[in-house]
Parts: structure tokens; sequence; C-alpha cells
């Protein structure tokens, strides 16, 4: 061990606190690193949506009588809303709760870093992995299920905000629920369950029309149901619309709802939030 | 470098802390000089996790005067916290990213940073600059935690039981490590339950016992305390082992010669040794 002197700065420089948003980019280049470099996760990640979709969409395939459109093709829309909730949701409700759990948020806190900083990097990391994966099912619906990519600039539009409302308010959830699993052990169950039944109930595995109203009507109270919805608006013919409950796309009320749970959501991550696990009080 | 009114890096006056009926700390004064390395000795559950916590800024207290340099934790802002290292009990960093990028990372989060490299030679890490965290040794690892705890040029380094698990010579180039970083003007505060570690490094040392100061001084004047006294011991006729602290050896001794006419079996008279004067001041005699 060296005993050199390694202390370089200068007694009367001031030095200013370096600010929440560039550190918040270092912070999601930094996370961005980590998560691709647990391979396992990356595979799982970005493999299941896809994996799914290829079952489902093999096992039904058949046209919908009067939608011109097939039983694969309603599956992509479906299977882009569960990855986009994947990879916010699920992830960010299982990666924090670990973190909490090994200590690493504590010892975050324990330095001049912003909290904002700690968010903006999670929202950096849940961008790059939900514009990835959205990517990659899109290439597959279109080129193995005959999806057509909408032709006017109105739709790629709708597309994005529905896109950035719903990762939005799925993170926020994700980052709200991280916060009730006890350990590192029991992260993955607790955010997977609710996971599970909340697509059942939006109409990621099975198609709205053949799920009953009362479960539909529970499915409407999370923001999954309605990122489904408009990103079947987006992505199939208006002929498909009379599978919808309410016989149209709503995207007025998409963008209310998915609005309401980002607002919602932000108000939970805050009173809800903690540093530090149960143990230590 | 700021100075505070009364010169003390750390100023704690009747600390309290309660968990549920538990009192942890019952009562807590220090003072802790600028540039001093201070320990805080106990054995467990005496209520330096919670003291050195509540400095930290990372826990509540039920009561008591706090100032650390010169403001309060409960209350403290970014400034602050860019002012203080800490090197926790039980760690852990980002396992999946190296040591370099760690370091460098956590640079960036303080307004004047050490240079990283130098850190990472001080904490003698250079060979495992680019190894990915999850792949270093338990003492590895700790080393880690001390470069993270003085990448920010702290005022004040908080270390809780830092050596903890460290086999002898991790250890010794640990104390090494501490040494020069007061002697760079580091204020430190250190926790440990070994004894020795506590006469190596610090200036001035508390020991604490069920939540309250039971001594508090050099390590010297610590021992010289109990230092008028002797233990003697002896074997009686009917094959006991007997131990009697007296101020006055030579007086037992005189006596049990005149007991024992002449010779007495197993006679052997001691000195207190610092151990000694903790295990009497922390209640923990009967260990022995």
């Amino acid at each position: 061990m060296t005993t050199t002197a390694v202390r370089t700065r200068t007694e009367a420089s001031a030095g200013r606190l370096p600010g929440a948003w560039v550190l918040g980019l270092h912070r999601g280049a930094l996370e961005i690193k980590q998560f691709f470099r647990q391979r396992e996760q990356v595979v799982f990640t970005f493999a299941f949506p896809v994996v799914f979709l290829f079952l489902f969409a093999s096992i039904f395939h058949d046209a919908v009588r009067g939608t011109g459109v097939t039983a694969s093709q309603l599956y992509v829309p479906a299977m882009m809303a569960s990855g986009i909730m994947s990879t916010s949701f699920q992830s960010l409700g299982i990666s924090i709760a670990v973190e909490r759990d090994e200590r690493v948020l504590r010892r975050l806190r324990g330095t001049p870093m912003p909290p904002t900083a700690y968010f903006l990097g999670k929202i950096w990391l849940v961008l790059f992995t939900g514009v990835l994966e959205t990517a990659i099912l899109l290439l597959v619906g279109t080129t193995v299920y005959g999806v057509d990519l909408p032709s006017d600039a109105g739709k790629w539009f709708d597309f994005g905000w529905i896109f950035v409302l719903g990762l939005t308010a799925c993170a926020l959830l994700g980052i709200a629920i991280s916060s009730v699993p006890k350990s590192a052990k029991s992260a993955s169950s607790v955010v997977v369950l609710p996971f599970l039944v909340v697509q059942f109930v939006s109409g990621v595995y099975i198609s709205v029309n053949a799920i009953p109203h009362w479960m539909l009507d529970i499915g409407a109270l999370f923001p999954l149901k309605w990122l489904c919805q408009g990103l079947r608006g987006v992505f199939l013919p208006d002929s498909a619309k009379v599978l919808e409950q309410a016989g149209s796309w709503e995207f007025g009320r998409i963008a209310l709802v998915l609005a309401a749970w980002c607002i919602a959501g932000l108000a939970l991550c805050l009173l809800t939030f903690r540093w530090k696990d149960r143990r230590e009080g | 470098m700021t100075t505070y009114a009364n010169g003390l890096a750390v100023d704690v006056r009747g600390l309290r802390k309660q968990y549920g009926d538990v009192t942890a700390v019952d009562g807590i004064d220090l003072e802790i000089r600028r540039g001093e390395v201070f320990g805080l000795l106990g054995p467990n559950g005496a209520g330096k996790s919670t003291t050195v916590e509540i400095l930290q800024g990372n826990r509540d207290r039920d009561g008591g005067e706090v100032s650390v340099l010169g403001a309060d934790p409960a209350r403290a802002a970014r400034a602050w916290r860019s002012k203080i290292g800490i090197v926790w009990q039980d760690e852990s960093a980002p396992a999946e990213l190296t040591v370099r990028e760690t370091v460098r990372h956590f640079a960036r989060y303080y307004p004047r940073p050490r240079d990283p490299e130098k850190v990472i030679g001080l904490v003698g890490l250079e060979a495992k600059a680019d190894s990915r965290i999850k792949g270093l040794s338990g003492g590895q690892r700790r080393r880690l935690d001390v470069a993270l705890g003085v990448i920010g040029d702290p005022e004040l380094l908080l270390l809780d039981e830092p050596t903890t698990g460290f086999d002898p010579a991790a250890r010794r180039q640990f104390w090494e490590l501490i040494r020069t970083l007061a002697d760079e003007g580091t204020t430190i505060l250190l926790t440990t339950h070994y004894l020795e570690e506590a006469e190596e490094l610090a200036d001035r040392l508390a020991v604490v016992a069920k939540g309250r100061v039971v001594a508090e001084g050099t390590a010297s004047a610590l021992r010289n305390r109990f230092g008028s006294e002797a233990i003697v011991e002896w074997t009686e006729a009917d094959g006991r082992n007997r131990r009697e602290r007296t101020g006055t050896p030579t007086r037992t001794v005189t006596e049990l010669t005149r007991r024992f006419d002449g010779e007495i079996p197993g006679l052997r008279i001691s000195r207190p040794t610092l151990e000694d004067v903790y295990l009497r001041l922390t209640g923990q005699e009967d260990a022995r």
C-alpha cells in the first residue's frame, strides 16, 4: 500500500456540486452498462415477449370474423404493450428491491448524489430497453405476422405519446412496488404475480372480446389495458375496432388514463420510496 | 477548510435513541476535534453503530444535540454530504462494474473529488482496477469501500468496524491506510471492537457500554486509570483457584505467606492490561 500524498485539491477552490441532470445522464449510462453485463437478464427480458408472441400467434392464427385481421396480428400490439410493461414495471420493481436489499441505495444516499439523478438514470435505462424491446417485436410482427407499419404521420405521433406515457406510468408503478417486497428473494414473486394478473385482465394473452366484462372493468383501472388498446389503434386497421369494449380506439380516454397514472404513480413513489430496507428502520 | 466556532468536527450532547423498548443510545456525549482520529470502542450491541448512523444522517435520533462539521446531520444538505465520507459496516457495490468504473463514477458526485487513479492506488487495488467487483475477495471489497469513502476528499471520515473479517496482514495494511489519511488532516471516527486497533490508530477513544460512554481519553490514560491495581492469583489448599483484585498486592502476598507458612501455591501477580480495563468497563469481566 502506498503512502504518497494524494491530496490534490487546493484548499481555496470552492467547487460546485454537480447538477442532477448531468449526473442523471451518467447514471443512465452506468445503468445501461450494468444491465447489458447481466447476460441472463438481457436474454430473458428481450426473449420473453418474443417467445410468447411466437407461441400465441402460432396457436391462434385464424382470421377473426368481421375484423379484417388475424388472431396472430392481434398478438403483436398486445405483446408490445406487455414488453413495455416488463422492461419498465417488472424490471424496475425487481431491480430496485434488490438494490435496496443489497444496500446499494443506502450507499448512494450517503453521497451528495441528488435523488433525482438516481431516478433519471432509471428512466434512461427503461427508455433504452423499452425502445429496443418494442423495435424487436415490431420487426417480428411486420416480417412474420403481416402487421403493417402505419403510413401516416398522425399514427406515428399517436404511437409516440402512447409509448412515452405508457412506459412512464409503468416505470413509476415499478418504482412504487419495489418498496413492497421485504427482501431481494421475494422481489420477483411480489412483482410478477400482479403483472401476470394485469396482463390477463388487460387483454394481452386473451383477446378483449373473449374476456368477461367485469374483468375488463378491473383491467381498465390499470395502465396496461389502455396501452394495449392504444397500440392496437396504431398498428391494426380501423376495421378491428369492433372487437373493442367501446367499439372505438378511444385515444382521448387513453391519453387521460395514462397521464393520470403518471401523476398518481409519481405521487405514490414520492410517498413510499425508501432508501433503506425495513430491517434498518 | 471550514472552521467551526468551537473547533470541533463532531459535537454530541445527550444523544438518545430508542428501538421499541430497547434503549440503544442512552445519553452519549462526544467531542471530536478536527484532525483527530477518534475510536469508539465497545462490545456488539453497545450502541456504536447506531451512534455512527445518526452522525451520518442516516438515522433519526430521539433526543440530544448533534453537530457534525457545524451542521445537524438530520437536516443536512448535499453540500454537507460532500464533506463526509462513509465506510459502512456491511457493504455492497454494483457487482457488474469494475473497480475503476465504480470509483470514477462516484467521483462525479463530489464537487472536489480526489483523483480516482490515485485513490485506487492508495487502497492498493491497482492490480484489480479492471476487475468486476463481483470477482473481488472480501478484503479487496473492503478496500474498495474505503476508496469510495474517501473519493470525495472528505473532511470527516466515518468508519464503522472497518476491519471486521480481515486477516492480520490485511488489518495492518488497512491501519497504514488510515494513518496516511490522518496524516493528510482528515478527521476520522472509527468504531471497533478490537482493542488493539483502537490503541494503534486512535488519538483518543471512548468506551461505550449499554448505550453510555463509560470512559474516555487516550489509551494510556485508560490503562492508568486502574494502573495502581494488581491481580493476585493463587491456589487454595483444596485445589480451588482464587483471584483477587487489590491496590496493595504486597500486603495480600504477605498475608498469604503467613497463611500458607511459606510458598504460596500457583502464585501469580499481574497488572491489568488495557483489555482488562476494557472488559471491566464494559461489564464483561466474566468473559475471561
